[in-house]
């Protein structure tokens, strides 16, 4: 039994371990956001505040890449949700047979790496581009087009699945019956099978944008010279990195926790108004209670609530008193330096004390040994006496050497600057090894992400 | 096959069927299929500046694998030894990252589905997608704010007297490997997820009673049944991260290059798109030979696989 204890006891471990391993460095990138340092770290800690979503809304290329994330995305669904649908729906027709091959090609766009995916959709739409003789600012070189397209490639697989998984449930009967009551083809279509799949196909177009507004892989290459949030995100991250970026991720996870509890709360009303209907149903109540409009339900408004508390405390936290805790911090910071120089000084001098008593013991006992050196008085004598004298000042060393130091002192790095010097050097290695990355790892070069 | 068309339109009806044909005809020939198919065609055609593709100077050549095999003419090596070395790293990368994120992954996917209860396991699973809706260059990016020469890592491990000075996860790797786990492991925790859920507990409690220890009872009743779900998540897992070009760009260390780095670098630095589309091919054969092997070893279909 203990045995078992043990083991559960690690169990436990280990999967608290592995959900700090997945949302430990969100959690230290979104404090980050939250820092005044000017380079995205917790370490130490300066001010509390909110001017980096500041930076973040007034980045023109990042917004101007927003955009056009959120128009290629809305193309994306518009195009790859009709395609998995009529891709779920040859699946049901074609026959046995085929399906093997037909599954396996559709599908493959899911398993091809994005990277294929891009660099092909460009070629040969470049091809095709030729072929009709088309200028260089025609469609067929269009930025936007071509990433609707390269994405929808295998988005469209996506989609296909969910509509898949959810024709699994379709009872084929319903539309016969239609059909057999005189409905065309089209009305069946419309008034049975597009009402069964409104859930599907709104799941699917909730994928779809998501899985084309995140996509890199394949953007990087159809974009050409359209710039979109993940190219300009990429070619930010990598030259040069600062906190605002971590604004832009804290943004984007608090929607997504923000639409995954309301996502929650609206699939358990659904489940227990499912539940009610099937109570009535079986009779063991005689109506349905009547719920409350959505936009009334108690759990929303909490979370709608915890939302707003916390997005009015955060730029309340943030706005207020932010310029003094900067002020004090870069006092603090030049106290913290003037020490560091005091104690370096003191280090100094003490270690000159340490040496000129040693050169005077030394010099002692050559007085002891004087017969044999003559040869040595060259270096005894009164030739070293300047030195002596200077260890001897240095037993004041404030004056002697505070002239030295007061390069790195005094006013030269007094307006702000130093925070970054500071930061700087502690990242002098990295920068160093960055860009000699840089120059091999491409994208210097390129102009379709630089521009 | 006639039959077959006129079964067809009389199923679907004329506007119906003419859509659908039209819609799946669109996608797999206009943008899956004959797109591929003209890259394996352009990797094969000597580099020449593009008003004279597809005049008699883009001629056939083999130019673009001899070079990633047998490197430059120039060089005196046998072997293009650096790109060959990039390629052979990012498999075994790959094979490596799929295997931790499989270790990870189950014990967690079996703790969700089996032991943890209620509303907890459920907000467990739920809080599980946040992470995978982050943009993948923006989990790099927390990555390198977390192991930067001044991030907490090092902070932390000098603070408490570990590391005696700030050690350059960046350079050597450990960020970019870590980081790759990172990326794409929740497509390898949910279909294992999926699948052991789906695994009736008495089979569990029947072995539990007649006495089989509590790994025996994995090994012979738990993975079995989540095989599939473990299939897919580690091809999903090994084609993203050896198709991965983010994590690699943020990440990587200043020695080491990713293969797709390669692909991308013959693209945009130095105008060779031949070539780019030959390296890319490499990689498409690898990822399909990875697939197929995974296949035949686990003996699962296709539509497994792809959830």
């Amino acid at each position: 039994m203990t045995s078992d204890r043990v083991r559960q006891f690690f169990v436990l471990f280990f999967v608290l371990g592995f959900f700090l391993y997945l949302f430990g460095p969100l959690i230290i990138m979104g404090l980050t956001a939250f820092n005044s340092s000017a380079f995205p770290r917790v370490t130490p800690w300066e001010c509390f505040t909110v001017e980096w979503f500041d930076v973040l809304a007034n980045d023109s290329r990042l917004l101007e890449g927003l955009k056009n994330s959120f128009l290629i995305g809305f193309g994306v669904v518009l195009f790859a949700v009709p395609l998995g649908l009529a891709g779920a729906l040859m699946l049901t027709q074609v026959k046995q047979r085929v399906r093997p091959w037909y599954y396996t090609i559709v599908i493959s766009p899911i398993l091809v790496p994005g990277v294929v995916l891009g660099i092909s959709t460009l070629l040969f739409w470049d091809r095709i581009g030729v072929m009709f003789g088309a200028s260089r600012d025609s469609i067929f070189y269009n930025g936007f087009f071509l990433t609707i397209i390269g994405q929808s490639t295998f988005i469209a697989a996506y989609t296909m699945l969910v509509f898949i998984s959810r024709l699994q449930r379709f009872d084929s009967a319903q539309e016969e019956a239609a059909l057999d009551l005189g409905a065309t083809h089209v009305q069946a279509f419309r008034k049975i099978l597009l009402p069964f799949l409104k859930p599907a196909i709104a799941s699917a177009a909730v994928l779809a944008f998501l899985a084309s507004f995140e996509n890199y892989n394949t953007t990087v290459f159809t974009s050409i010279s359209t710039s979109t949030l993940t190219t300009v995100l990429a070619s930010k991250v990598r030259y040069g990195i600062d906190p605002s970026i971590s604004a832009l991720a804290v943004v984007i996870v608090v929607l997504t926790v923000f639409g995954a509890a309301i996502h929650e709360v609206l699939k358990r009303r659904e489940q227990a108004e499912a539940e009610q209907a099937g109570m009535v149903a079986a009779g063991l109540i005689k109506e349905k209670k009547v719920q409350t409009k959505w936009f009334i339900d108690p759990a929303i408004i909490c979370i709608l609530l915890v939302f707003i508390a916390g997005l009015g405390t955060a730029f309340f936290a943030g706005t207020v008193g932010v310029g003094e805790c900067k002020v004090l911090v870069k006092e603090q910071k030049q106290a913290e330096t003037a020490k560091r120089i005091q104690a370096l000084q003191e280090r100094t001098a003490a270690k000159k004390a340490a040496a000129a008593e040693e050169a005077e013991t030394q010099k002692q006992e050559k007085a002891n040994r004087t017969g044999t050196e003559n040869f040595n008085s060259i270096f005894d004598g009164d030739n070293l006496l300047p030195q002596a004298s200077e260890s001897d000042s240095a037993t004041q060393p404030r004056t002697g050497t505070e002239n030295f130091n007061g390069i790195f002192n005094g006013g030269n790095l007094q307006p702000g600057s130093e925070v970054e010097n500071n930061e700087k050097s502690e990242d002098g290695a990295r920068t160093g090894t960055e860009n000699f990355n840089g120059i091999f790892s491409s994208g210097n070069l390129s102009p379709s992400t630089t521009e | 096959m006639f039959q077959f068309w006129s079964d067809y339109f009389r199923k679907n009806g004329l506007t119906l069927g003419l859509f659908l044909l039209l819609s799946v005809a669109i996608w797999m020939l206009v943008m899956i299929v004959l797109p591929q198919l003209y890259m394996l065609d352009f990797s094969f055609r000597a580099n020449v500046p593009p008003p004279q593709w597809g005049t008699d100077s883009h001629v056939y050549t083999f130019e673009h694998y001899q070079y990633l095999i047998y490197g430059n003419v120039n060089s005196t090596d046998a072997f293009n030894y650096i790109d060959l070395g990039v390629f052979g790293r990012t498999i075994l990368a790959s094979v490596f990252v799929t295997l931790i994120d499989v270790c990870l992954c189950y014990p967690v996917a079996y703790y969700l589905a089996h032991v943890a209860k209620g509303g907890w396991g459920r907000l467990m699973v739920m809080s599980l997608i946040v992470p995978f809706w982050v943009n993948e260059l923006l989990r790099a990016f927390s990555f390198k704010v977390m192991f930067g020469a001044s991030g907490v890592v090092n902070n932390v491990l000098v603070g408490i007297g570990i590391l005696d000075q700030p050690y350059d996860f960046i350079r050597e790797n450990v960020a970019l490997y870590s980081g790759l786990c990172y990326a794409y492991i929740l497509l390898m925790i949910f279909p294992i997820y999926n699948a052991i859920e789906s695994l009736d507990k008495n089979q569990i409690e029947a072995a539990r009673d007649l006495g089989s220890p509590w790994w025996r009872i994995h090994w012979r009743i738990v993975i079995p049944h989540a095989k599939p779900g473990i299939t897919s998540g580690c091809t999903m897992v090994f084609m993203l991260t050896a198709g991965a070009l983010a994590a690699p760009q943020i990440l990587g260390g200043p020695s080491s290059l990713w293969f797709t780095q390669l692909v991308y670098k013959w693209f945009n630095n130095s105008a060779n798109w031949a070539r780019g589309s030959a390296y890319a091919l490499v990689l498409l054969i690898a990822c399909i030979v990875f697939v197929l092997l995974m296949m035949r070893i686990f003996k699962v279909r296709l539509g497994e696989i792809a959830r």
